[in-house]
């Protein structure tokens, strides 16, 4: 059958897959910590119909070929990690990173994970756990009677107790850092996984070695633009019309033909 | 029996690829910096004795719209746009020196510099490779500049300068990976008058109201040649009506 209908079917598919990708930012929107993702495309391959500077006859050649591209595909969907906004919580708990860096916590089947969802609670135990109750590592346990929580810039945790004027000191919120954040697994739930792609992660004290500093009492918002997924979604969707509109009319010529002839 | 036949249908086949080449450009109408292809009618005239009256319908490929895309802002400090004329010289599948306008570019897990089709982006001496940072900057010369991992915000280190060449448009072609790459082969040399935009991208420069335009246009003008073929076949049974016998 014609190749232009399966060209135009790739652009449908490409268009679809950016679609899925902002329908899925802007359900993100008012996600802590999201970091929105973003379609990639690039050209198919070319057809060679005609090959550029084959002999016409034996003394001339072709001034020129004909080359037909077969259309268009996703090569990847790339999350986009630049800093959201801080938004106060006054939530003692609530943790934020300014600049670079994610929060290590351990999944229940022992794999370690990373996140920039700073709105930790503590569970039954004391230990400082995320909104999905996985531990944060290092672990970091509350005492039972602490009266307040205070988290400096460089992650240290001290809490006051009842009966002593000094603050006690219960651990440090360490932060891992990659070279290719972009080449992230999302696992959803807030929570990333390391791959090949973005190589080993290098762990230290927030401040220190280029890692963001820990701000308390915010947490970092979704880094989706609103107006700016809108207005991708109108330009998809106009895409998706002129492509769906280049199928009917091939079909058309198609059907020209059949009744015609 | 007339040629006119094969004539017409050649006019349909060619109109039908023509369409296919068009369909191509729209369907990338979103894709980063494509450059659309563009396609030409020719004819192909049957020589010989007696023949010259004849020219079959043939399409060429017309080379590739070198016309520049819309800049678009996006805010991402490893998003960059040629602003003007010129190209990015990035490393082909085959290790050999493309051209692209694509400035979405992102560093690996091996430090390497890729645009968003993953090829590796060449710098002052062959692919660019960037050392561990906390921050990344691109200079509208296309110099890298960083602050390596671990040092004051003071201590911004030069890493490479990203080639950037501006040759004649006439002596570029695309090849059937669809990169776009000197005819001959050759290298280019570095051009110190194109410059980069950061934190935009360059859209695909295919006019989607031209396009659709143009796919209108294609359209009629096959249904033309299957009236042509239509016609061929009346006269075809008609002159076989008058032959017959009763």
């Amino acid at each position: 059958m014609n190749q232009a209908l399966w060209i135009a079917k790739t652009g449908l598919d490409a268009q679809q897959t950016k679609m899925s990708n902002i329908a899925n930012n802007l359900a993100n929107s008012a996600t802590t910590g999201y970091k929105r993702s973003r379609a990639i495309f690039e050209d198919l391959l070319y057809q060679n119909v005609r090959q550029v500077g084959a002999k016409s006859s034996q003394d001339t050649q072709l001034p020129s070929g004909l080359q037909i591209g077969t259309g268009v595909r996703t090569v990847a969907t790339e999350k986009l990690f630049t800093q959201g906004n801080l938004v106060q919580t006054e939530n003692l708990l609530d943790m934020a990173i300014q600049g670079r860096g994610f929060f290590q916590v351990l999944l229940p089947d022992g794999t370690q994970s990373y996140t920039r969802d700073g709105s930790f609670q503590v569970d039954d135990q004391g230990q400082m756990v995320t909104s999905g109750g996985y531990v944060l590592q290092p672990s970091i346990t509350i005492p039972e009677n602490a009266l307040s929580v205070s988290i400096g810039t460089d992650g240290t945790v001290s809490v006051s107790q009842p009966g002593t004027t000094s603050v006690t000191q219960v651990g440090t919120v360490q932060l891992a850092d990659f070279v290719n954040p972009a080449g992230l697994q999302a696992m959803g739930q807030n929570l990333f996984l390391e791959s090949n792609a973005s190589g080993s992660p290098q762990t230290g004290n927030p401040g220190l070695n280029g890692l963001g500093t820990m701000v308390q009492g915010y947490v970092e918002s979704s880094n989706v633009n609103v107006v700016e997924e809108l207005v991708n979604m109108i330009e998809t969707q106009r895409a998706y019309e002129m492509n769906s509109k280049a199928i009917s009319t091939t079909d058309q010529m198609l059907q020209y033909v059949a009744n015609n002839i | 029996m007339d040629h006119f036949l094969y004539i017409a249908a050649s006019g349909a086949r060619e109109t039908m690829l023509a369409q296919a080449a068009n369909t191509h450009n729209l369907s990338n109408a979103s894709t980063t910096a494509f450059r659309a292809d563009l396609v030409t009618a020719k004819s192909a005239y049957l020589s010989g004795e007696g023949h010259d009256s004849r020219a079959f319908a043939g399409m060429k490929g017309r080379g590739v719209d070198f016309k520049e895309g819309v800049i678009n802002a996006t805010g991402r400090g490893l998003d960059v746009a040629i602003n003007g004329p010129g190209w990015m010289a990035v490393e082909a599948p085959d290790g050999s020196e493309a051209l692209s306008r694509r400035g979405d570019l992102r560093v690996n897990e091996l430090g390497q510099l890729l645009n968003g089709a993953g090829q590796a982006v060449l710098g002052n001496a062959g692919p660019v490779a960037i050392p561990p940072y906390t921050n990344i900057t691109i200079g509208s010369d296309g110099s890298i500049s960083i602050v390596p991992l671990g040092e004051d915000p003071n201590t911004l280190a030069v890493v490479d300068r990203i080639k950037l060449v501006n040759p004649d448009t006439k002596l570029l072609a695309k090849n059937s990976n669809g990169l776009v790459q000197m005819a001959e082969g050759e290298e280019t040399l570095p051009d110190a008058s194109v410059s980069l935009v950061s934190g935009s991208l360059e859209s695909s420069n295919v006019n989607s109201v031209e396009s659709m335009v143009h796919m209108i246009e294609l359209a009629r003008q096959f249904e033309t040649h299957v009236k042509m073929m239509k016609t061929a076949e009346e006269l075809d049974s008609s002159s076989v009506k008058l032959m017959s016998m009763n």
